[in-house]
């Protein structure tokens, strides 16, 4: 029981670098309309530029969020406005092979900048753990957890409560009707899409302490987001952030008390049972592809 | 010229088209008679039969498969399996167990295909990707079966060192001709009708009577099944293979990338791309032996052709052509009306729901 409970604890607390990763990617598919398969890679790359930032200049990996968080947002927006906007009309699955090219290609960029060593980000305090009543609270996956949560909350807030948040709701519920309402959709969508990229930088620099990664972690990274936003629906918001969750526990508590070769194959086979019986998730209802 | 006579015309057309494709695949090992060359030339047919296996299900029926890599490993997987079994010294025997293979994986294949099939279009994309990944875990983690992560060596066939290649290739070559006969066939009969009826609008051709769940089921699980030949040969040819390698999720990545460059939905496009692309990577991969650079080779070439080629090469051609066709007919003629031009073709839809 305390080794279930104990996992419990370590799964809720990656479980929100998930939900983080996850949440951005659904903003984008909100925006997009399509998956965004380079969501993986995104992380990874913010990781290995907070582990430059940190190894070169001595950043603290959770200060470097604030470096890479505008940057990455940038980087989202131009793919946006560069890549994805010119196929606006055409089909959403052209929209999904431009983003899985990307990644494969920033996977060779990276593995030519830093070779394929793993890779972990170790500030002084990475070994560091709290004792709660007996249970391990790692220090660096407790705030991790935080940063997570405090993106999150920003995310949430300027979705429910902003001008450009309102206009991001209109535009992924119904772009033409918002492009009536006199919303700038082609913009709007651009910041939608760095936004949810700047959500990859911060997870990124969150999982790259937390977890060892190389450039080939993306497909790893990527099962994971795919079957998050499966199962969540994969534009609900809350969806996302419940099945991150519950991925994190899952996985956990399986590597703890049966191994850990079978946490991910155990999480797949409940994605796989619930489509059988649900083609459309969990929650939401977008995703039979009537987009 | 009558109907009968195009036809007719455009059969011999295509047999001659046949029969000249048929002799290059024979005579191309001798006249490159390299061990690089063949080794070459064996991973570039592979990738034109992979490319084509791909577009009966991503092209004819439109649905974007992107987890082909788990049945090309499955294929590997049964070949080293079942090559272990027979022993050293086998040579030739492992080929028949080709046919076997695809078979045995387009049974296997079916009712995993059923449950993908209720997805479409994203939804679907993102399924056969997950799916590649519960294959490729399951070959990591079954060790007694598949020797985990350590791989499995396949008996080194006792072929002729001088033309050791050869029998690969031409295993190879006679599933290229299968395959290409297998999409001839689909795109010739009514199962090619009712798949351009599903991807054009699904729905409407349900509504209509198409039979659509069948003829889903029937493009994927050919696919599957040649996807694994290929899988089943390449397997015995390198003689070794690791999870990692044998489920790649790059190879339906690769398989698009050539369908698209040369044209999805046509007969020869898989073809053609892989033509264009195969010896490319092989030689960037010879060359420069470093895979990140053909990592991003890929994504260049692939974010080109979309943007560049939205249709490929082979429309692109002969639209051109067709349009070179009509300028010279109406100079001819000197007629230049402009409501007689022929339309353009319409560029197929994606499957969309």
């Amino acid at each position: 029981m305390h080794l279930f409970l104990q996992a419990t604890i370590a799964g809720i607390l990656i479980g929100g670098v998930y939900a983080l990763l996850a949440s951005g990617q659904a903003m984008i598919f909100g925006v997009a309309r399509t998956v965004n398969f380079a969501q993986a890679i995104f992380a990874i790359l913010s990781a290995y530029l907070s582990y430059t930032l940190f190894g070169d200049l001595g950043i603290d990996p959770f200060l470097s969020v604030l470096i890479l968080i505008p940057v990455m947002f940038a980087l989202g927006y131009v793919i946006y406005a560069v890549l994805l906007r010119p196929l606006n009309k055409s089909s959403a699955e052209l929209g999904l092979l431009v983003l899985y090219a990307l990644a494969i290609g920033i996977q060779g960029v990276l593995d030519f900048t830093y070779q394929t060593n793993i890779r972990v980000i170790a500030p002084a305090y990475a070994n560091y753990s709290w004792t709660v009543a007996g249970y391990q609270i790692p220090e660096v996956r407790f705030f991790a957890f935080l940063l997570a949560v405090v993106v999150l909350g920003a995310l949430h807030l300027i979705r429910q409560y902003t001008k450009l948040g309102r206009a991001l709701r209109a535009t992924s519920q119904n772009p033409v009707a918002a492009r009536l309402l006199g919303v700038d959709v082609d913009r709007i969508s651009a910041v939608g899409m760095g936004l949810g990229v700047a959500s990859a930088a911060a997870a990124g620099a969150a999982f790259g302490m937390v977890i060892p990664f190389n450039g080939n972690s993306q497909y790893d990274l990527l099962s994971k987001l795919l079957s998050i936003g499966v199962l969540g629906g994969m534009a609900s918001m809350p969806g996302t952030i419940v099945a991150a969750v519950i991925l994190g526990v899952v996985e956990s508590v399986v590597a703890a008390t049966i191994s850990p070769d079978w946490s991910a194959f155990s999480f797949l086979v409940v994605l796989f049972a619930v489509l059988t019986v649900r083609p459309q998730g969990l929650f939401g209802r977008q995703l039979r592809g009537e987009l | 010229m009558t109907a009968l006579h195009a036809e007719s015309r455009l059969r011999r057309a295509g047999a001659a088209r046949a029969a000249a494709f048929m002799a290059v695949l024979a005579v191309l090992p001798f006249l490159f008679n390299q061990h690089w060359q063949v080794n070459l030339l064996v991973f570039t047919v592979m990738y034109a039969g992979l490319a084509s296996a791909w577009n009966l299900l991503g092209g004819y029926a439109g649905y974007p498969a992107l987890g082909h890599g788990a049945f090309f490993g499955l294929g590997a997987y049964a070949m080293a399996i079942g090559a272990g079994h027979l022993g050293a010294g086998a040579g030739y025997r492992p080929f028949l167990l080709v046919p076997l293979i695809a078979l045995g994986t387009a049974i296997v294949v079916a009712p995993i295909a059923r449950v993908l099939l209720r997805t479409r279009a994203v939804a679907f994309a993102v399924l056969s990707i997950t799916v590649m990944f519960m294959v490729q875990t399951l070959a990591y983690n079954i060790r007694g079966l598949t020797g985990g992560s350590q791989g499995l060596a396949l008996p080194i066939a006792p072929f002729d060192a001088a033309t050791f290649e050869r029998p690969y290739y031409f295993a190879m070559a006679v599933l290229l001709v299968v395959t290409v006969g297998v999409c001839w066939v689909v795109r010739t009969s009514k199962l090619g009708l009712a798949l351009n009826a599903v991807r054009d609008d699904e729905d409407r051709a349900r509504g209509l009577g198409v039979q659509t769940e069948t003829v889903k089921l029937l493009a994927f699980v050919l696919s599957a099944g040649l996807t694994a030949a290929f899988g089943a040969v390449w397997a015995y040819y390198i003689s070794y293979i690791v999870p990692g390698f044998a489920f790649d999720p790059l190879l339906s990545l690769v398989a698009v990338l050539m369908a698209f460059l040369g044209g999805r939905t046509t007969l020869w496009g898989p073809i053609t791309g892989a033509v264009l692309v195969g010896p490319a990577q092989q030689y960037f991969a010879y060359r420069f032996g470093a895979s990140q650079l053909y990592l991003i080779a890929y994504a260049a070439l692939f974010l080109l052709v979309i943007y560049l080629l939205p249709d490929g090469v082979i429309p692109s051609a002969s639209r051109y052509l067709d349009r070179a066709r009509t300028a010279y007919r109406s100079r001819a003629t000197r007629r230049d009306r402009p409501d007689q031009v022929p339309m353009e073709p319409v560029p197929p839809r994606g499957g969309r729901g």
